[in-house]
């Protein structure tokens, strides 16, 4: 079973990238299970989601507490929230930044300019770049599940092509 | 078709299978998803019902009354505070023999203000009359209230389902859905005692005690007839889908010494337990109960067993384990919870059970 906590703020699209990733290994034929985790939070407070991947069916409901992989989708959660609690000592950090983070640096990290990408690609929702289907493109890079998963799975939750074009866009520039 | 869903929009894409015809509800966190999806299925024409968005839970129970009299299949969904709202029409729908199918995404009881998953909520109304099971699972959210319909509907029955599914923990997380067509699976509801609305007359007068007590004694017949109605279900279910659902969920059952049982999303996060305990060579297994009523017959021999009750009855006790005693004799190690969504891991579970003391009863986090 391969476990992911997500770090985000309300708003940012982190549920729905939640979702994003169960689709898209599901359609790799992966059972996956996403479970966004509801505090009293609103729009703008750091928010985590889960999301495990497995050959198996997924009887497990409660929460990660030693991730293979963290991803975080806004940077600035890094001074708020100990992000790399519990990593696996073998595990992975995806960062949506535009270099490694100081705090980042002793960990095995991968990073995008996702914020770049979206505003890039005209991936603007009421002022907001939108993060959620760029992520999944940087995911895909990882192994997380296939380049066609992904474009299918973002395919299938959203007509707008920009998603699709900012989640290739992630996939080739993820460092 | 092949998909995901979150554990809400799988119910009410199996309410949109069941095409009832009147859909009344009032929204309440954390089950406000499935009354919005069907509203949204019913604004975008997928479904042909009348959605009727009421001022409360109690108008929301009265007007499924007010249809499903009529013949007419009926959908309501709530949650914790709302269905303690509409208890007067749930007792309501139970005594004319109505067979309304209800959702009830489980979560605890204020104050405090918690939207938190617990069974509490529904467990208040385990006296009702209502049929009651408990899923835990996405597909299983799908599968259990397509068959409400037909066992609700069932001649046999006549009486009303509630499906209950964990707040949040189950409610909210996406999982695969094979979301099956109905077809014919359930059939057209016939209901012997409808009010036809062109000529509407009805008995509701003083009802003398032997009429009552007739009354109530025909409520349990029926309740006790459902049993062959869900055995039926379930195994035409498994015919027409593959997917195969009983009293309880069993794993590791016939060889186990010791059986952990629970309801809801515990009982699968149970199995985990399980998987871990027997790598120590303790020989355990999990009972993940689905309906509570008409309550299983139960056979559990010499085992051992530890409770998991994410509810409690004030002055009594878990009201799973009470249940359990009751129908087999058998002490237990009660396990009080995940109360108002308290986390519960599957490491939880194993140490419950290495370190349980049959006859006494543990409350998560307070007690050493």
């Amino acid at each position: 079973m391969y476990e992911i906590r997500l770090h985000s703020r309300g708003g940012q699209g982190g549920v729905t990238a939640a979702k994003l990733m169960a689709l898209a290994a599901f359609r790799d034929g992966k059972y996956a299970t996403a479970a966004p985790f509801y505090g009293a939070e609103r729009r703008g407070a750091p928010i985590v989601s889960f999301i495990r991947i497995d050959d198996m069916p997924i009887k497990i409901y409660s929460q990660i507490h030693h991730p293979d992989l963290v991803v975080v989708l806004d940077p600035s959660i890094i001074d708020l929230v100990n992000v790399f609690e519990g990593l696996k000592s073998d595990g992975k950090v995806l960062i949506n930044a535009p270099e490694v983070p100081e705090k980042a640096k002793s960990y095995n990290v991968r990073y995008v300019d996702l914020t770049d990408i979206a505003l890039k690609t005209n991936l603007v929702v009421a002022g907001s770049p939108i993060l959620n289907t760029p992520v999944i493109g940087a995911l895909a890079k990882m192994g997380l599940f296939s380049r066609e998963s992904a474009s299918a799975a973002i395919k299938e939750m959203f007509s707008d092509e920009r998603n699709l074009n900012a989640a290739l866009m992630a996939y080739e520039e993820l460092i | 078709m092949l998909m995901v869903s979150t554990g809400n929009n799988a119910v009410a894409a199996a309410v949109r299978q069941a095409n009832p015809a009147v859909v009344a509800a009032y929204p309440i966190t954390p089950q406000t998803e499935i009354v919005e999806q069907i509203a949204n299925f019913v604004s975008k024409g997928s479904l042909k019902a009348k959605y009727i968005p009421v001022e409360s839970e109690h108008s929301a129970m009265a007007a499924c009354i007010g249809a499903s009299i009529t013949g007419v299949r009926t959908f309501t969904a709530t949650s914790s505070h709302g269905l303690l709202y509409m208890h007067e029409m749930v007792n309501w729908a139970a005594a004319a023999r109505l067979p309304v199918v209800m959702a009830n995404v489980n979560r605890a009881l204020g104050p405090g203000w918690n939207v938190w998953a617990e069974h509490t909520d529904a467990l208040q109304a385990r006296d009702t009359g209502w049929l009651q099971v408990y899923v835990a699972s996405v597909q299983e959210a799908y599968d259990a209230t397509l068959m409400a319909f037909r066992i609700a509907e069932d001649r046999r029955v006549y009486l009303p389902v509630m499906v209950n599914l964990d707040g949040f923990t189950l409610s909210h997380i996406t999982q695969q859905l094979d979301e099956s067509r109905a077809g014919d699976f359930i059939p057209p509801l016939v209901l012997d005692h409808r009010i036809d609305p062109a000529s509407p007359q009805g008995y509701g007068c003083m009802t003398s005690s032997a009429d009552y007590f007739l009354i109530r004694h025909d409520i349990e017949r029926s309740m006790r007839d459902s049993r062959a109605v869900i055995r039926e279900t379930e195994d035409a279910f498994f015919k027409s889908f593959g997917r195969k659902y009983s009293w309880t969920e069993d794993y590791c059952f016939e060889d186990a010494d010791v059986l952990i049982v629970s309801m809801g999303t515990l009982g699968k996060e149970a199995e985990v337990a399980v998987d871990i305990l027997r790598k120590e060579g303790i020989k355990a297994g999990s009972m993940r109960v689905r309906w509570i009523r008409p309550f299983p017959d139960l056979d559990l021999k010499d085992r051992e067993l530890v409770v998991i009750d994410r509810d409690y009855s004030f002055g009594f006790g878990g009201i799973l384990a009470s249940s359990i005693r009751a129908k087999t004799g058998k002490e237990c190690y009660s396990v009080i919870a995940g109360l108002g969504g308290q986390e519960v891991t599957y490491d939880d579970i194993a140490s419950f059970v290495r370190s349980r003391r049959i006859g006494t009863e543990f409350w998560f986090g307070v007690d050493a």
